[in-house]
């Protein structure tokens, strides 16, 4: 008798709960309809409204939204993690928790935040007006979306590129050196392929909460933007609509499952094999 | 003279955070010699090493390279390589690329490369693993590749950090045959640390002896097994009898409580001494008036020879290695010969008086 596996039961009971359940709710909502006569049967027209051109658009722009995010982000925390890296281990420590400062406050907070600085009427306005520079608008613009993404996520990108960093053995960074490649060649040749696996990391913690928020979009776009995550709520909190919203959030499933594994993929094909 | 020195370390000395690691290292390495730093951990010689690698820089003193410093070249322009402790292999590459990688850096012609790695890959026993990933390796594969990755280069220096530190004795043995075979088959100058006595004895034109930072004494094999400068050299190189004495005159000197020929001259009168006898060089014989005599404590059978406890009269405990058996509790004489009492100098090493 393996008595070690009812350890799991708790996070097992857990997940039929709060993950299995819903699933198939989600799943029963989307597929199944009452027909005139009162009986249950199957039906497809969630899915076809789900699928719909208007909806189409904003997922595509959900999609654009959120790999702009995971691109900016890379393009901000591989640099960050690598100077984080060469720090001394002791000083190293104290910048990441600099780094990760932020994300011990509220998301919502931070982000309402925000809102009052890139505000017509806030500081932000106020020191460009000062400075000669005019009054901007710059809340209820895809830029404020974007900027609100890149840095609610950035720590989640950061975060798992900088321990791949970590685990790095030095004596592999002496071995390049010594086979003679500069600090340039270092980097591309040993350094890079062994963080891909925290940037990959990095990628799906990013991209795949970037998708569905909703929040962000609305707090610092407005009704300007509308993402896919807004839809979704609309559809079960504004139009009571459980239908569809289940088939849109199945159609977001399928979406996010395809991009993952085609990152997956390419990482595949990336990885430096034969000569 | 000056010309075969491929490398001359003059007075370096390193600290770390205000700590001396290495205290005025003077050493120099002919071209195409097999120079050993042998020492006990924490004796300074892998720092030596790199130092020499590029990967440390010494606090003072002046690293030439074919009569030139290279204190200020980055290990990257250095025309040596280095055979890691645990290999470090990259794990992203096969077998191929990770001995290519130095070639590859090169932009050599691809065909080239291919023939290089084949060649290096055919010289440590490894043809046809060029797609193996290195996960997938035995230690002493591991070993072999990281070694072929140096090699491949063609490096005027090898440095290598206890190489076989991680193998078992048996594959130890084969590999020390091997590296030496190699180095003489390539006339490539090895540069070669370890703790390991044997090793360094088996293998070495040149062994320097290090301890807390210094050199103690460098020289051929046999002169280091045979004349150790001091006792921790002795006791470090092989095991050894190790008794205090004192030199009475030249070609004479008195311990245990008797006077015996010897080899050595040029101490004052009376000077304190210690004595190292070598467990392979004592005779055992009837105890008569001129041998040290004492009891058999053990005895236990080595193969090639039996390792015999005796001890004599005044409480010392010999340790004696003879191909000849004898009983426990039986009471027998020690023989010397001039030749095989080595006398050294009393140090710091010494605790007794």
């Amino acid at each position: 008798m393996n008595k070690r596996k009812y350890i799991a039961a708790p996070y097992l009971v857990w997940m039929v709960i709060f993950t299995v359940i819903p699933l198939l709710l989600i799943l029963f909502y989307a597929f199944i309809t009452r027909a005139e006569s009162g009986a249950l049967i199957l039906t497809d027209k969630y899915i076809k409204s789900a699928l719909s051109g208007s909806s189409m658009s904003v997922l595509l722009l959900s999609m654009e939204y959120a790999l702009i995010t995971t691109v900016l982000c890379l393009l901000l925390a591989y640099p960050a993690a690598l100077f984080l890296w060469q720090l001394k281990s002791r000083i190293g420590s104290i910048v990441n928790l600099l780094f990760m400062l932020p994300m011990w406050m509220n998301f919502l907070l931070r982000t309402y935040a925000w809102r009052a600085i890139l505000d017509s009427n806030g500081p932000l306005n106020k020191l460009l007006q000062t400075l000669g520079l005019g009054s901007h608008r710059m809340l209820y613009t895809e830029g404020a979306v974007l900027f609100g993404l890149v840095y609610n996520f950035l720590p989640f990108m950061l975060l798992p590129i900088y321990t791949s960093f970590t685990k790095i053995d030095n004596s592999l960074v002496q071995a390049a050196e010594d086979l003679g490649a500069n600090r340039w060649q270092t980097l591309l040749r040993v350094v890079f392929p062994l963080t891909k696996p925290g940037i990959i990391t990095g990628i799906t913690m990013v991209f795949m909460p970037a998708v569905s928020t909703f929040v962000i979009s609305r707090l610092l776009g407005g009704s300007q933007t509308m993402m896919f995550g807004d839809l979704l709520e609309n559809n079960f909190m504004l139009l009571k609509d459980w239908n569809t919203g289940s088939a849109l959030a199945i159609v977001m499933m399928i979406m996010m499952l395809l991009s993952m594994a085609l990152v997956r993929k390419s990482d595949d094909d990336l990885i430096p094999g034969g000569g | 003279m000056e010309k075969d020195r491929l490398v001359l370390i003059k007075n370096v000395s390193k600290e770390f955070d205000g700590v001396e690691v290495l205290s005025n290292i003077n050493l120099y390495i002919k071209r195409n010699e097999f120079v050993t730093l042998l020492g006990p951990s924490g004796c300074g010689k892998t720092t030596l090493l790199r130092l020499l690698g590029g990967f440390e820089a010494p606090t003072s003193g002046d690293i030439l390279f074919e009569g030139k410093s290279i204190v200020d070249v980055p290990p990257y322009k250095r025309r040596l390589n280095t055979v890691f402790q645990r290999y470090a292999l990259f794990p992203h590459y096969d077998v191929f690329d990770n001995v290519a990688f130095g070639l590859k850096i090169k932009k050599l012609p691809k065909d080239e490369i291919k023939k290089k790695v084949g060649e290096k890959l055919a010289l440590v026993g490894l043809s046809g693993y060029e797609k193996r990933s290195v996960d997938t390796l035995s230690g002493g594969q591991m070993q072999r590749v990281a070694i072929a990755r140096a090699l491949v280069n063609e490096p005027e220096l090898l440095l290598l950090d206890e190489p076989l530190g991680a193998l078992d004795l048996k594959f130890r043995k084969e590999m020390q045959l091997e590296l030496k075979r190699m180095q003489k088959q390539l006339g490539i100058t090895f540069v070669y640390v370890t703790h390991d006595q044997e090793e360094a004895l088996s293998m070495s034109d040149t062994i320097a002896v290090m301890d807390s930072g210094r050199i103690l004494q460098i020289g051929t094999p046999q002169d280091i097994y045979n004349e150790p400068i001091n006792s921790f050299v002795a006791d470090f190189i092989g095991e050894s009898n190790i008794i205090p004495g004192i030199m009475k005159e030249d070609y004479l000197v008195h311990f245990s409580d008797k006077d015996f020929r010897c080899v050595d001259r040029g101490y004052n009168n009376d000077d304190p001494i210690m004595v190292v006898v070598r467990p392979e060089d004592v005779k055992l014989v009837p105890p008569t008036e001129n041998t040290i005599n004492g009891v058999v404590t053990s005895i236990v059978f080595m193969g090639v020879h039996y390792e015999i406890r005796l001890v004599d009269d005044r409480g010392f405990e010999w340790l004696i290695q003879s191909i000849h058996s004898a009983d426990v509790g039986s009471r027998l004489g020690i023989h010397l010969e001039p030749d095989d009492i080595h006398i050294m100098d009393r140090s710091q090493y010494d605790s007794i008086g």
